[in-house]
């Protein structure tokens, strides 16, 4: 057992040098017309070896430290506490959603500009993390595709306003909706799909949207994106230092207060504030409805569903056409808030991101998904100092997230129906 | 109520149910019965269409229902369980009740969203239908225990509980003893036999159970090798020769 240990450790510590010393060792200098390989400095070097050397004592060790990794969740002092009884329960967290809706609603008027701006886009990645979470969540149905979407609600309100001037709180229901459709005729293809097949359509459809937006110069501007977007207006008031719409007023002259940059920002972050609320009490009325116990059903297990008079074919495209709904609601928002919008924006990395943020706040679990969004957006931004790393932090944490809670960080839990006893 | 004629099944060259042909009358049991890899789970497929048969027809109140979508054949009344139960595991046992009853149910998303009386009335019936189920089951006590955390038999118990709350009109039961202990299986024998009694709902079965199947059955239907092989009475089947070489053995 020790001599295979031995061994194995030795062979990861000797597979580490080989990777490492060729990529961060050796460095090619130009000298001239001539290319010079060079060794690294001191340092480098003794990096390398000393991270081999972490390697194989870990490698050695490995069972003793996982053992004890594995005793940290019984270090939880709520871990053995008797779950809170129901009613309590229903009443505490009504008090505390409330509360934190509350302090939601003043926070801005607190703290910096820039952490204003954050916290929208957090808010715009709850929308999307929430609209996904129906999907993938609940129907069971992975969704690789669902940056586009988003592309279709930013899209729509930014062709809208540039060629008909059409403002924000009409593009929005408009954008959402056709983000819908979208979803429904996306759903129609994949309707007998599932799993790994519907996994790579669904990533196929993602890259179709965003392809055709770089390439339809003459609708999108392609590569170059559509700029000039409109801000939210409030009762035709803009936010702006001047007014740039014929029969708009401007909000500082009607309050009679000094011209400042932020109301704009926290008004957006009210707006999205809003939204959020909106999309995740939705959401969670729908999973007590017919509709959102026939989602849960099918993932379960689709034949026995099939042969209760469950039809898969409304079942899957109502998944899809409410997911891409949210999706088109957040679209909106984050082109309004970012005045400006390309096709890089819209990229299969942020599907990647949105789905991992569904599947570390746990499958199905609201408050898992907005904890989970809200930790994934501002992570990386404390981390700029490391910014090199970013993406080597972000998927280590998920790889930790992943060997302590597989079912992520608030797993669903089920609602409970009382039930009275009939005579 | 349900009539089967001369129905056939091709997988490729395999004839997996070769002119079957079976009846059911209304307050009825009747079973099918057969050595393993006779056909029966596949006569239950066609009948649920699950499968589309590639002969014969089935009528369902005169009304052909082969080759119709299986989730619109259950809508027609004609429900099922599986010889493996399936049920939605990480739901609880009362929302296994109510997925159940989605056709019953108002599933106009503003409707719900909102609240109306319409959809509160409705599912408050879901969920007295579901209680009464439990209770007549025994599982009230675990209501909202996840489907999946039950012992074998309450899910077995819940399976048939949830094909009830559909209020079907002929109940499809593939192998329910599979598993249980004796006196789970007399209680699932009294069971079957209160549906029809007094439900007034139809049962075909598939069994292996012997003193099930003779106990409770009006008429059994024997398969073997995807033929019917005879049909009549328990006692007509008990005497048949070649029923007793087939399946029963030979001695």
């Amino acid at each position: 057992m020790a001599a295979q240990n031995l061994k194995h450790a030795l062979f990861c510590a000797i597979i580490t040098l080989i990777i490492a010393y060729p990529i961060l060792g050796l460095n090619l200098e130009a000298e001239g017309t001539q290319v010079v390989l060079e060794g690294a400095d001191t340092v480098t070097v003794v990096s390398i070896a000393l991270a081999a050397i972490v390697v194989f004592l870990f490698q050695l060790f490995r069972d003793t430290i996982m053992a004890s990794l594995g005793r940290i969740p019984r270090l939880n002092p709520l871990a053995n506490r008797e779950p809170m009884e129901q009613g309590r329960r229903q009443r505490f967290e009504t008090i505390a959603l409330v509360l934190l809706v509350m302090a939601a609603l003043a926070w801005p008027f607190f703290v910096s500009r820039g952490s204003v701006d954050l916290a929208t886009l957090v808010l715009i990645y709850v929308m999307l993390a929430l609209g996904l979470n129906v999907v993938v969540g609940l129907a069971g149905l992975l969704d690789l595709g669902y940056v586009a979407f988003y592309a279709v609600g930013a899209y729509t309100f930014a062709l809208l306003s540039q060629y008909f001037g059409i403002s924000f709180w009409l593009a929005l229901p408009l954008g959402a909706c056709l983000a819908a459709l979208f979803g429904l005729v996306l759903g129609f293809p994949v309707l007998r799909l599932r799993g790994d097949y519907l996994a790579i359509v669904t990533l196929g459809f993602g890259e179709i949207i965003r392809i055709l937006l770089n390439n339809m110069t003459w609708l999108t501007g392609g590569p170059n994106g559509i700029g000039g977007i409109p801000d939210p207006t409030l009762f035709g008031m803009e936010f702006g230092r001047r007014i740039k719409e014929e029969g708009n007023s401007s909000f500082h002259e009607v309050f009679g207060i000094a011209y400042s940059s932020e109301h704009k920002i926290i008004f957006l972050y009210l707006i999205a504030l809003v939204l959020a609320v909106f999309t995740a009490v939705v959401i969670r009325r729908f999973t007590k409805m017919p509709v959102g116990r026939s989602w849960e059903a099918l993932r379960e297990d689709e034949i026995a569903a099939r042969s209760l008079g469950l039809s898969r074919t409304s079942v899957k495209l109502s998944a899809f056409t409410i997911g891409a709904f949210f999706a088109g609601f957040a679209g909106t928002v984050f082109a309004s808030k970012q005045g400006f919008i390309s096709p890089e924006s819209f990229v299969f990395l942020e599907s990647a991101i949105i789905l991992a943020i569904v599947v570390l706040g746990g499958m199905g679990s609201q408050i898992g998904v907005i904890l989970a969004a809200i930790a994934v957006v501002i992570l990386p931004e404390l981390a700029r100092e490391f910014s090199e790393f970013r993406m080597l932090i972000f998927g280590a944490a998920m790889v930790l997230m992943m060997v302590w809670r597989p079912q992520g960080l608030l797993p669903m839990r089920r609602i409970h129906i009382e039930l009275k006893k009939q005579e | 109520m349900l009539e089967v004629r001369n129905l056939s099944m091709r997988f490729g060259g395999l004839l997996a149910v070769d002119q079957v042909s079976l009846d059911v009358q209304e307050h009825e049991i009747v079973s099918i019965i057969g050595p393993n890899g006779a056909g029966k789970t596949t006569v239950f497929n066609c009948m649920s269409g699950f499968y589309r048969p590639t002969g014969g027809e089935i009528l369902f109140n005169d009304q052909p229902i082969h080759g119709k979508p299986d989730y619109k054949i259950s809508r027609l009344g004609l429900v099922r369980t599986f010889q493996h139960v399936r049920l939605f595991n990480k739901m609880t046992v009362v929302e296994n009740l109510l997925v159940a009853q989605h056709r019953h149910l108002n599933t106009n998303l503003i409707a719900g969203l909102l609240g109306s009386p319409n959809y509160r009335k409705r599912e408050q019936k879901a969920l007295d239908r579901a209680t009464y189920w439990l209770d007549r089951v025994g599982l009230l006590e675990l209501a909202n225990r996840e489907a999946g955390n039950l012992a074998y038999g309450q899910q077995r118990r819940l399976e048939i509980a949830r094909c009830m709350v559909t209020e079907p009109r002929l109940l499809m039961l593939d192998e329910p003893a599979a598993g249980l202990n004796p006196a789970e299986t007399r209680d699932l024998n009294q069971l079957i036999i209160s549906l029809k009694e007094d439900y007034n709902v139809s049962v075909v079965l598939i069994e292996h159970d012997m003193s099930l199947v003779m106990e409770i059955s009006d008429r059994i239907n024997v398969i073997n090798q995807g033929r019917p092989l005879a049909s009549g009475t328990p006692e007509e089947v008990r005497q048949n020769d070649d029923v007793i070489k087939a399946y029963l053995g030979e001695t």
